[in-house]
């Protein structure tokens, strides 16, 4: 019954909220109609509607999966500069942090999905009713630690807001060896996510053993500018009590993240171009074209100068300590991470394909319709945990005994 | 995420028949089939082929004949660059025909001196005679690796090696992540991006469930050196389409076959042999 009660209020909370929050999910709704329509053509067509042909098998949508696995890893990650450096609140960190993480991996695994070619037969996957090929396959690997990182970062924020709604502290004993264990188990879904590609021989572009280490640098960038953002936000519409010192803090630490991508990234251009194998071709593409083929050499050069000059950004005190600079910062690095592990990581490794042929890929309208409508459910998700989680936490959304009466959410501003 | 597949399921379920609709999106790995299955599962096939094309398509399951490891030998100095081979396979083999085409076989010009930088090939090279002077002609196939990755990182094996050696596919069981397309080192398989299109009176009855039956949407196929011949004694069709002799085919476990006799006598290679998939696919050159 008290289970139910605080179901039933909960669905009637996410459907109240201020003008501001309403035309907010109109709008991500009405991104995820315009995705809903061109995937049901998807479906019907095949993935013939895609821009992915056998020579560049994986696009946009692979892209963004990278990405958000990322994020979703990073976003835990927070929690031990929270921690060590005594941001307050920490719990609240604690719980933003892994909803954040776990809307992430929702919309990575979305991302999968739409790029299944086959989605009815998804059950195929399912241990017991179907076959999971375990553990040969790098892809079931992600499975599982996608799935277990995704209950991990659902089970430990609602344990905590259940019990804070019910006015009682949540057991230790049991959130804070949960919350120790997702973080390795968060370096585990990005490092397992690197090896899907490293493992493979037949792409040299993967097969280079610092694809993990560069990804756990470059998501500790794009993951934290998220998480500054989105703190920024809370504090202006939720009156999230986080300090500026918290921000500038988890800043430097990405100014030193963004160092070590760099500098990664640094190592194995040294490598490729120096030793300049048949191998090079892949890198040769993406930096300055091959045989005339440069469609990816714009994006990766913007997207270099978006990451240095963010690592600039980040690195000088007076910049970074600087809200409008900061803010510009952590932007750059978003859309310079996306680029650099999204498009840039994912097509140089099919071009040129494993017989030296040349097949340009760009995303269509498809794939971006798409793509913007499974982000916008994964913005929504998020919308709507935080739309529950800061009145929980707030102490405005608390279980009928513990209720002050006829005090209405403060920061609500509207009737309930 | 479940519940969003098989939402996607239901909608794909666009047979008429909704009952082979089920029997197919309930239809088990073709591995753990019994005999009784099998013979439903082909039941079905059958008569939906037969509906779809209006001939009496039949369906084979025959399994690998003991003591069978095909190998494929293929001579450098004799082909020409005429791709008989390809369309061959796509007639024997139901390739999708247009919109768009799909190939197993990819013949590639290369320029005389350079072997293994495959960079520098074309794919689409189209004079009006071959061969041309001054190029070599390389077809490149699925290799049939006896340590084969595709099979290792497909997330539901629904691609396996058999005990014959051929590498093969459920169509009915792949999910359509094109994994198997990112590991192969040789672009030995290919996806159907869209419905194949396979005319009515085009079709080749003969077929193999692991190899030419009709293939369906947004699922991968590759070669499997015509199982749907070989295991009745027959040449691929590939190599009984080529007009100078090139290509060569045999039991590797035989010491008295033609593949046998050229592994001993001819100077053999395997492409890409440092990535250690061991192809059961040797090139030479006789001259």
């Amino acid at each position: 019954m008290k289970a139910w009660r605080f179901f039933r209020e909960t669905v009637q909370m996410v459907f109240v909220g201020t003008r501001a929050y309403t035309l907010w999910c109109a709008f991500l709704l009405a991104v995820i109609g315009v995705g809903i329509a061109f995937y049901l053509k998807q479906l019907d067509q095949g993935l013939i509607v895609t821009s992915m042909r056998d020579q560049v098998s994986w696009g946009l949508y692979i892209g963004n999966f990278t990405y958000l696995v990322g994020v979703a890893a990073a976003a835990v990650l927070l929690v031990i500069p929270a921690y060590i450096y005594h941001f307050d609140p920490i719990k609240e960190i604690v719980v933003l942090g892994e909803l954040l993480a776990a809307s992430a991996i929702i919309t990575a695994l979305l991302f999968v999905l739409a790029d299944l070619g086959r989605p009815d037969r998804f059950w195929h996957m399912i241990p017991v009713i179907g076959i999971l090929s375990f553990p040969d396959s790098l892809l079931a690997w992600d499975v599982v630690v996608l799935n277990g990182y995704l209950v991990l970062n659902t089970v430990v924020p609602i344990t905590i807001l259940v019990k804070t709604y019910f006015g009682k502290e949540p057991s230790r004993r049991l959130v804070i060896p949960l919350v120790l264990l997702s973080i390795p188990w968060a370096v585990g879904i990005h490092t397992v996510t690197a090896f899907l590609y490293n493992g493979l021989a037949a792409r040299p572009f993967w097969n280079a053993s610092i694809l993990a280490p560069r990804f756990l640098a470059s998501a500790f960038c794009s993951g934290p500018a998220m998480a500054i953002l989105i703190f920024q936000i809370l504090r202006k519409t939720a009156g999230m009590k986080i300090k500026n010192e918290a921000l500038f803090k988890i800043s430097e630490l990405m100014a030193y993240s963004m160092f070590i991508n760099l500098f990664l990234l640094g190592a194995e251009l040294f490598k490729e171009y120096y030793s300049a194998t048949i191998h090079l071709a892949p890198m040769e593409y993406l930096y300055q074209g091959l045989h005339g083929h440069n469609a990816l050499v714009p994006w990766i050069w913007t997207a270099t100068a978006m990451n240095i000059t963010a690592f600039i950004l980040f690195l000088i005190p007076r910049t970074r300590e600087n809200l409008v600079t900061l803010n510009i910062g952590s932007l750059l690095i978003i859309a310079g991470v996306w680029v650099e592990k999204g498009l840039g990581l994912i097509v140089p490794g099919f071009i040129p394909d494993p017989l030296g042929e040349i097949y340009e890929y760009l995303p269509n309208s498809t794939e971006i319709a798409i793509s913007l409508g499974i982000w916008a459910c994964g913005l929504l998700i998020f919308t709507l945990f935080m739309r529950i989680a800061i009145p929980i936490q707030r102490g405005d959304f608390v279980h009928a005994r513990h209720e002050k009466p006829a005090l209405p959410p403060q920061y609500e501003r509207i009737k309930p | 995420m479940l519940s969003l597949g098989a939402l996607a399921g239901l909608s794909l379920g666009n047979l008429s028949c909704t009952r082979r609709a089920r029997e197919e999106f309930l239809q088990k790995h073709f591995r753990e089939m019994t005999e009784a299955d099998k013979a439903a599962v082909i039941g079905r096939l059958e008569a939906q082929y037969q509906q779809q094309y209006g001939k009496a398509v039949r369906v084979g399951t025959e399994p690998a004949v003991p003591g069978t490891l095909w190998g494929y030998g293929l001579d450098l100095s004799r082909c020409i660059g005429c791709r008989r081979c390809v369309y061959a396979c796509v007639q024997e083999n139901n390739q999708s025909r247009g919109n768009p085409q799909l190939q197993w076989i990819r013949v590639i010009r290369l320029k005389k001196g350079s072997l293994i930088n495959l960079e520098n090939s074309e794919h689409y090279y189209d004079p009006a005679t071959v061969p041309e002077p001054g190029f070599m002609y390389m077809p490149v196939q699925c290799q049939q690796c006896e340590n084969p990755p595709c099979v290792r990182v497909c997330p539901v094996k629904a691609t396996w090696k058999e005990p014959d050696g051929l590498v093969v596919v459920d169509y009915n069981w792949c999910i359509g992540c094109r994994y198997c397309i990112a590991a192969c080192p040789y672009k030995g398989r290919v996806f159907n991006w869209a419905e194949p299109t396979l005319p009515p009176q085009e079709i080749n009855p003969e077929v193999h469930y692991l190899g030419n039956r009709p293939r369906m949407k947004n699922v991968v196929e590759k070669c499997t050196f015509c199982v749907q011949r070989v295991r009745k004694g027959r040449y691929p069709a590939c190599v009984e389409a080529c007009p100078t002799g090139t290509r060569k085919f045999g039991n590797l476990l035989d010491p008295a076959s033609e593949i046998r006799y050229l592994i001993e006598h001819k100077r053999v290679f395997r492409m890409k042999e440092d990535l250690n998939t061991e192809p059961k696919f040797y090139y030479f050159f006789s001259a």
